[in-house]
């Protein structure tokens, strides 16, 4: 059951509880549940059949968000661990400040001041390591004397999570000027990141802080069996237990109106970026002006006159709720998130990687074979699943849009499996995976995640019309050329064992030209082919890219635009 | 499921507006419960404290910073000028003299042991806050500053770059259909806020802000004319704070879209009378639109507090804000209750709505805004 109220965290309510209510009567309604007692406060536990609940939880985006500003010694190190654990605490990151960022000291005293966080995580130095370049740090933030973004004459909360013997010295500046709290160290070593009691105290200082500065979180709080979370906090809990439970590699991305959310675990280490102004309504102009017309453009599988696509996108700003009335207007849309999907993982794929400066002994062999450090963790022939939620992939009118944009923008290669995220359930499944995970598991394996089906796409690239791979399913073996996508009928909870032969040049995971023999799934969709080559370059020519785009769609069943 | 609520923006000829006026940091407030204000009257004002600066004294003395403590001439608390010296070091029997100056004038507020360095806090910076319209006092906020309310009428417009201005307003078309062209724009509209009809021109934009016009409202205006005239691209519909001293206020969209009938024929009405206009927008939580104020003393006690609001019924006047009817308006026919399927293959709720040129068409409920008649 969901129901769904609008916010009603401002004037003239001020109380986001009674949106709450209201939510809670729509469940009531759809199930039948007596849920709420006469003074509209929610009945817990269960009493019988027909009334009250065990369990209530909340998560909450309210006031824009948790923003935060990051300092560190070196860019590449601390700062940037100090980046991954705001990042994966559910921050957004408004400005990240080292010593070595290039910027003069009075620049980076003036940007502390004119952003006004919510709060800041400062850290640096390995456990033993430099202290006199934290007190830098620690005296940058008192000559910035920065105030929180809300609450006026509240303290700044500041969290040190930097050398454990620069406590005192940094303790000795801050203490009394800020809400200071120490935890470990992030980056007790070059070789280690200890990300968790940075992530914990921010969560903390959330709800203390910015919770408490948004009317009736108080009274929510009282109400909820565990600690109101942030939602991009809550969606990164629950794709880490799916991901440790499956034993498999995860991309999820949340697609919204104002920022775009992607979380990663590769290799069991986890990772969330969120692009704060790539979005589709608020922030669609500004895809607009990051990805350039052209490159939204060369989506839309129609002429379409620039002008009038930046008028369009502009009236999208400024009305943004807003819908895609006609099919092309809807195909613009598309369009859009194609490229606020692939710029977004762009961002993630820097943030996303190896430790930088870890010290490595290397022999004369391992020059030509070892990694440099800080290489992205985001591998995507070894990617088994992308799960698509927010707006334009949730509510896509048909399951094959969705999967046609993620195929797009993520371009996987191998084998992967395409999903959504039904009705936007991860967030409410994170907070639960904190009291019940195998609950929360169970649910997002059966009514959270609608399966769009496998894909397999080999990388590599070729010529048009030449062989890219040949596929054998139930005894029988078809071929697939370059530039093609190709959609084979697979159901949902089917599967098949295939085996896939690549041609010279191309990989499916096994090497290149070696064959892979496994086990696909179906879904909604079915089982894709896409031999349109990896990376996939799209024709130069406009006459030829409208042909392929529009063959594209009506392989997937999709009409391109209406007749 | 027979009514709904949509957005729409507020034309009214008299309605009460109410504006927060709020330092950014505790203060003093200047004014008193009931006082009567007028657009520049200061409401309140605080100071906001200096940059501290940081000098590395020992490093530039050659000392480690244990060593800084004898050599300082300074103590926490002293007040500085600039060149004043913070700290020496003498050797060779005093023959050899290093100083470190002070490189800004100040108070010194922190020698460091750590590190050696010396934080010099430069003088606060004054700062206050306006009433911003012209009106009476009606709530204090202690320490941040007050609540102002007046009679007024109100225009919001749907998007606007530049801040809060005032200025007499002058119809400069005669029609919401006609376009503000470069030509209209004449010197003695200095300090104006001038209104034109479907759009603005990027030259005359250019010249309204050479001229010094305080403001232009107008129906629309073309993406490229505003970022020529910006000087850069938009990409979130936060502004307000643009570098430019003529605001723009636009109350229809981009493109070319005649001003709504309402709207101009309330600014018409309106002409010669002093506004206070903000082109300040945010479309996010917490929605900000682009507005002009202009304070009344009549008092129709009929009209005070008319709102007609944001309830979607049949009958109800409407715009269609997206394509593929985009600026056209009508009637609202029949609020069918259940979801129907649109051209896009989507299912939402929608309504049927009688157009003006005579036909009866579908819509997405997401897809309209009530209009006042």
């Amino acid at each position: 059951m969901r129901g769904e109220a609008p916010t009603t965290v401002e004037a003239p309510f001020d109380d986001v509880t009674a949106g709450v209510v209201n939510a809670v009567r729509e469940v009531e309604e759809l199930s039948g549940r007596a849920i709420l007692d006469e003074s509209n406060l929610i009945v817990r536990p269960a009493r019988d059949g027909t009334s009250g609940v065990d369990l209530y939880l909340s998560t909450s985006s309210a006031g824009g968000g948790l923003q935060m500003t990051v300092a560190g010694v070196v860019k590449a190190m601390s700062a940037e661990s100090a980046e991954r654990a705001a990042l994966g605490a559910g921050a957004i990151i408004i400005d990240v400040i080292a010593v070595d960022d290039g910027r003069k000291e009075y620049e980076k005293v003036r940007r502390i001041r004119e952003l006004r966080p919510d709060m800041i995580l400062v850290s640096g130095g390995t456990d033993g390591g430099t202290v006199k370049h934290l007190v830098e740090v620690a005296e940058m933030l008192i000559a910035a004397d920065p105030k929180p973004r809300l609450g006026i004459g509240m303290s700044l909360p500041v969290i040190y999570a930097g050398n454990k013997d620069a406590r005192s010295a940094v303790s000795d500046i801050l203490d009394g000027k800020v809400d200071l709290r120490i935890v470990d160290n992030l980056r007790p070593t070059l070789e280690a990141e200890n990300l968790g009691p940075a992530r914990e105290a921010i969560h903390e200082l959330f709800l203390q802080h910015v919770m408490q500065q948004a009317p009736g979180y108080g009274k929510l709080s009282s109400w909820t069996d565990a600690g109101i979370m942030s939602t991009p906090n809550a969606v990164g809990k629950i794709i880490q237990i799916i991901a440790e439970q499956l034993g498999i590699n995860v991309l999820a991305v949340d697609i919204g109106g104002a920022t775009t959310d992607v979380f990663s675990v590769f290799g069991g280490t986890f990772n969330r970026t969120v692009s704060a102004n790539l979005g589709l309504s608020y922030s669609i102009c500004n895809v607009l002006t990051e990805a350039g017309v052209g490159n939204i453009q060369r989506w839309v599988p129609f002429d379409t006159k620039e002008a009038d696509l930046r008028n369009s996108l502009r009236n999208k700003m400024i009305r943004p709720t807003t819908i895609p009335h006609t099919l092309e207007d809807l195909r613009i849309e598309q369009a859009v998130a194609r490229e606020a999907l692939r710029l977004a993982f762009e961002h993630h794929k820097t943030l996303a990687r190896t430790l930088k400066g870890v010290q490595q002994v290397r022999s004369i062999g391992d020059l030509l074979t070892q990694e440099a450090t800080g290489q992205t963790l985001v591998k995507m022939m070894e990617l088994d699943m992308i799960v698509g939620s927010g707006g334009v992939l949730s509510h896509a009118p048909r399951g094959a849009e969705s999967a046609h944009m993620m195929l797009d923008a993520y371009q996987p290669e191998g084998v992967t499996m395409l999903a959504k995220d039904s009705i936007f359930m991860m967030p409410q499944l994170g907070v639960l995976s904190t009291v019940h995970p195998q609950a929360a598991a169970q649910v997002f394996d059966r009514d959270c995640l609608i399966k769009f089906g496998h894909v397999i796409a080999p990388a590599g690239v070729a010529r048009a019309g030449d062989f890219v791979c040949s596929l054998t399913m139930d005894g029988e073996e078809r071929t697939f050329k370059f530039g093609t996508l190709t959609l084979i009928p697979l159901g949902l909870t089917e599967t098949k064992e295939v085996t896939i032969r690549p041609g010279r040049g191309f990989d499916v995971g096994a090497g290149r030209g070696k064959h892979v023999t496994t086990t696909v799934e179906g879904g909604t969709v079915g089982l894709i082919v896409d031999a349109r080559g990896r990376p996939m370059r799209l024709p130069a020519d406009k006459t030829q890219r409208l042909a392929k785009l529009q063959e594209w769609y009506a392989a997937l069943g999709l009409q391109a635009a209406e007749d | 499921m027979g009514t709904a609520y949509t957005p729409g923006l507020k034309v009214s000829r008299r309605t009460l507006v109410r504006k927060t006026r709020r330092l950014p940091l505790k203060g003093q407030v200047m004014v008193s419960e009931g006082q009567q204000v007028d657009p520049d009257t200061v409401v309140a004002r605080t100071e906001i404290p200096g940059i501290m600066q940081t000098v590395r004294t020992a490093e530039i003395l050659g000392l480690e910073p244990a060593e800084l403590q004898p050599a300082l001439r300074v103590q926490v608390g002293d007040r500085v000028q600039r060149d004043h010296v913070l700290a020496e070091t003498r050797s060779f029997f005093g023959l050899f003299r290093s100083e470190c100056r002070a490189p800004v004038g100040g108070t010194v507020e922190m020698i460091s042991e750590h590190s050696g360095h010396i934080g010099i806090r430069v003088p606060a910076t004054p700062i206050e806050v306006t009433a911003y319209i012209k009106g009476r006092v009606a709530e204090i906020i202690p320490d941040e500053g007050v609540v102002v309310e007046t009679q007024a009428a109100l225009v919001q417009g749907i998007f606007g770059v530049g801040g809060e201005r005032t200025g007499i307003i002058h119809m400069l078309v005669s029609s919401p259909e006609e376009p503000l062209t470069e030509d209209m724009i004449t010197p003695d509209l200095a300090g104006r806020v001038v209104v034109g009809g479907s759009n603005v021109s990027g030259a005359a934009l250019v010249k309204a802000a050479e001229i010094g016009t305080a403001s232009v409202v107008v129906g629309a205006i073309i993406d490229r004319d505003l970022i020529d005239f910006l000087g850069y691209d938009i990409g979130v519909a936060i502004t307000g704070q643009e570098d430019i001293n003529t605001s723009l206020i636009i109350t229809e969209g981009f493109g070319s879209i005649p001003m709504a009938d309402r709207t101009f024929r309330l600014l018409s009405s309106l002409e010669g009378q002093q506004a206070s206009i903000n082109g300040a927008t945010q479309i996010r939580a917490g929605v900000i639109r682009p507005e002009v104020i202009v304070p009344t003393t009549e008092v129709a006690a009929d009209e005070i507090g008319q709102d007609l609001g944001q309830l979607l019924e049949i009958g109800s006047h409407i715009r269609a804000i997206r394509e593929p009817y985009f600026g056209i308006l009508g009637t609202v026919a029949a609020l069918p209750p259940e979801p129907a399927l649109i051209p896009s293959g989507s299912t939402v709720r929608v309504l049927e709505a009688d157009l003006a040129d005579g036909r009866r068409v579908v819509i997405p409920r997401a897809n309209v805004e009530i209009i006042e008649e």
